[in-house]
């Protein structure tokens, strides 16, 4: 018993030893400081909160905080119409507001059993793809002006009108046109449309021209986002990235080659960019790319426009046999869907949305680890969320 | 001709000490906020308009060019706030500290033979040393807004402004070993009266033979200014204004006014020392010609580097905090001393 007394002893000199320890590394240890970022940012392009924890310059870790521009539309769409809801949807992605009407409006013409005709689904594609430059444009100057390049952004809301005031011509809306219809569209285009979309079409291939060298080709870019954020593929595909961040990183992915909706993909000639890099900058040059396929594929889409009715023979009043459906989309976001559950009401009895930006949003704090603070700013821009689209 | 006898006369009339003071304090109070009226509107105003496809302000004034005014109006009419746990005594002299350097660089550079407020033989060294002063001013604006954007960008500033010191200096020796002073006015005269080669048509600017020194000088004066590409320590992106951010008012009005009279003062610095002051290359004005002509010469000038220090403002996106410091310490000065070596050994042979 003589030997546990000397244990004892040895272990309270251990505890103490342990204990002086421990208060000595308190007092070295330097604090880290919580930096709240946001909800008002102006590099959240809205209300999103990022809560990081820094040490010194370095994230230890960051977590996004979202839900503070939630409207409740998927709530709201149970209580509405049919054709009411697109103008609700209309706000989810505010950019390119078109793209979103049209997988909602494809999942209801699943459950009513009607296509819509071909030369509406033709206008269809060409105005969903028009939103997409509407929305890709800005991102490309928004990058810019996140990362401190004022000029670009300027450029991109100047280019951005040629396309807005083709949309407004066809659909009469430049931001929410609420122009698609169950089994067609409203309106067919206005007299010397085609030429003028052409028109601008030309315009935004010089404008990607332009941006290729004024801001890809810049130094000062490259080295603020190469190897910045970094997406491994299978990591992308966990976290359920879509669209062009996942394109980005290898992934030959697109919805509009692989989805199997009605629209007129299948019939024109374009192709899918992918880059294997995966950081920031391969997602703009993806997003870049993209934006100059989407005036081709514009300009042929109007080329080959069938003739025909643009819209399929729908009752005067919408009521939606009981079901489920399905039906997504390749939006300027990425994968953009609406699961709609219908009792055979006026209502939809649920709609679940699945946007791209909540998703994509999801990947930041496994991405933001170890980065130094403006690369949180570059890495945010790079995955290109838009607030309305995070919270509906 | 008798018109510019008078003048001159005038001018050369002898004044008591306290009213020569007096006049230069006025004059050097009133270039301030002029130099930045003049770069705030030309270049912030209309020249990025123009760059971004726009016309800038139109309304306020002929083209908008009361525009400034308005705004300093309007800051003067706004609440002065300070943070709840600010350091209010430290809060409320940051803003005056960098106005003051300010202030202190314009007392050395001449605008003329005897257009200067103080004639200093080391005036190369005060210019950057006072210049640096407004490093102490951010880092207290930074520390007392109690506020951890502020602080960020107050240490931002800090660590970035100290690694641009050095190169900044450096740049501007080659210019000292050519001219053999670091008196701006005998740099001046030493343009004036050079020669190139033997050949004394345009002087001798010292831009032609110290290009790296100008160079390196225009890009540490940007990292000073922190300005894009060197703008972390305000960057609206990141940190939302860094160490301004809870400025208002008239304390925010310093802080743009220093900003300014600043760029206007390195632009008055890069001119004197590399394109020739406020000498012309031909043609011989006199003494009291150039006391006159001296200002507009100069004013040209200065106008000429800004356009340069705000084109690069425009174009440019911003640069990270460690690749900052990596072009400072790996870049900048392993160039900027072997440009000392070449501009000595040139020195010594010819």
């Amino acid at each position: 018993m003589t030997a546990s007394g000397t244990d004892q002893r040895q272990q309270l000199a251990y505890v103490a030893a342990q204990a002086a320890d421990a208060r000595l590394n308190v007092e070295i240890e330097t604090e880290g400081m919580t930096l709240n970022i946001g909800p008002q940012h102006p590099a959240t392009h809205g209300t999103l909160r990022l809560v990081a924890r820094l040490d010194g310059e370095q994230v230890v870790e960051a977590e996004p905080i979202m839900g503070y521009m939630h409207r409740g539309y998927e709530k709201l769409a149970e209580v509405r119409t049919y054709p009411q809801i697109t103008t609700l949807i209309n706000r989810i992605d505010w950019l390119g507001s078109f793209a979103n009407e049209v997988p909602f409006i494809l999942a209801a013409e699943k459950l009513m059993e009607v296509e819509a005709p071909p030369r509406a689904q033709w206008i269809r594609t060409a105005l969903f793809e028009l939103s997409r430059i509407a929305n890709i444009t800005l991102f490309l100057g928004d990058m810019a002006v996140q990362l401190g390049a004022v000029t670009p952004v300027f450029m991109a809301f100047r280019d951005r009108e040629f396309v807005l005031n083709q949309i407004e011509a066809a659909t009469g809306g430049r931001f929410h046109p609420n122009f698609d219809r169950i089994g067609g569209l409203k309106d067919d285009l206005p007299r010397g449309w085609i030429e003028d979309t052409k028109q601008a079409m030309e315009k935004m291939r010089n404008f990607c021209d332009e941006f290729e060298e004024l801001v890809l080709g810049n130094e000062i870019f490259q080295a603020r986002c190469r190897g910045i954020g970094i997406v491994p593929p299978e990591v992308g595909l966990a976290y359920g990235l879509s669209g062009a961040n996942v394109r980005a990183s290898g992934v030959d992915w697109d919805l509009r080659r692989d989805g199997q909706e009605a629209l007129a993909y299948d019939q024109i000639d374009w192709r899918v960019w992918t880059h294997p890099d995966g950081d920031s900058f391969a997602r703009y040059w993806v997003r870049l790319q993209e934006t100059r396929e989407a005036t081709h594929m514009v300009d042929q889409l109007l080329d080959g426009l069938p003739p025909g009715p643009i819209m399929a023979k729908v009752p005067r009043i919408i009521k939606v046999p009981g079901g489920e459906a399905y039906a997504a989309t390749e939006n300027p976001l990425g994968e953009m869907g609406y699961y709609i559950v219908s009792k055979g009401d006026l209502v939809p009895f649920r709609v679940k949305i699945r946007s791209a930006s909540f998703s994509n949003m999801s990947i930041t704090p496994w991405l933001l680890k170890g980065v130094y603070v403006p690369d949180i700013i570059t890495i945010l821009a790079s995955l290109y969320f838009i607030l309305g689209d995070i919270d509906r | 001709m008798t018109g510019a006898t008078a003048v001159s006369g005038l001018l050369a009339a002898e004044v008591p000490y306290w009213a020569s003071s007096i006049i230069k304090l006025g004059v050097v109070a009133l270039v301030v906020p002029t130099a930045a009226l003049i770069l705030g509107y030309v270049f912030l105003m209309k020249m990025m308009s123009f760059m971004q496809s726009r016309l800038g302000p139109m309304e306020a004034g002929p083209y908008g060019t009361l525009q400034l005014l308005a705004d300093g109006l309007k800051f003067l009419q706004k609440e002065d706030i300070f943070p709840d746990k600010a350091d209010r005594t430290v809060f409320a002299l940051a803003p005056l500290v960098v106005l003051i350097s300010t202030f202190l660089i314009y007392v050395v550079i001449p605008a003329g033979p005897d257009a200067v407020v103080a004639q200093l033989d080391v005036g190369v060294f005060y210019a950057l040393a006072v210049s640096s002063l407004s490093v102490v001013g951010i880092l207290m604006a930074g520390w007392a807004s109690a506020n951890k954007y502020a602080l960020m960008g107050g240490l931002r500033a800090a660590g970035q402004l100290i690694a641009y010191e050095l190169p900044l200096v450096l740049a501007v020796m080659g210019v000292v070993i050519q001219a053999g002073t670091l008196d701006l006015q005998k740099i001046v005269s030493a343009q004036a009266t050079g020669e190139i080669f033997g050949w004394g048509g345009i002087g001798n600017p010292f831009i032609l033979t110290q290009f790296a020194g100008f160079f390196i000088f225009l890009v540490a004066v940007q990292a000073e200014l922190t300005q894009p590409p060197f703008d972390m320590p305000v960057a609206e992106s990141e940190i939302v204004g860094g160490y301004q951010v809870e400025y208002t008012g008239f304390r925010f009005l310093f802080f743009f006014m220093g900003e300014f009279g600043t760029a206007f003062a390195f632009g008055a610095l890069a001119s004197v020392l590399f394109l020739g002051g406020w000498a012309l290359p031909w043609g011989d004005l006199g003494h009291w010609g150039f006391n006159i002509a001296g200002p507009v010469i100069m004013l040209v000038k200065v106008l000429a580097v800004s356009a340069l220090i705000f084109w690069f403002r425009f174009t440019y996106p911003r640069l990270r905090e460690d690749q900052l410091q990596r072009l400072a310490w790996k870049f900048l000065i392993p160039l900027s001393l072997v440009n000392i070596v070449v501009t000595g050994v040139f020195k010594v042979v010819l």
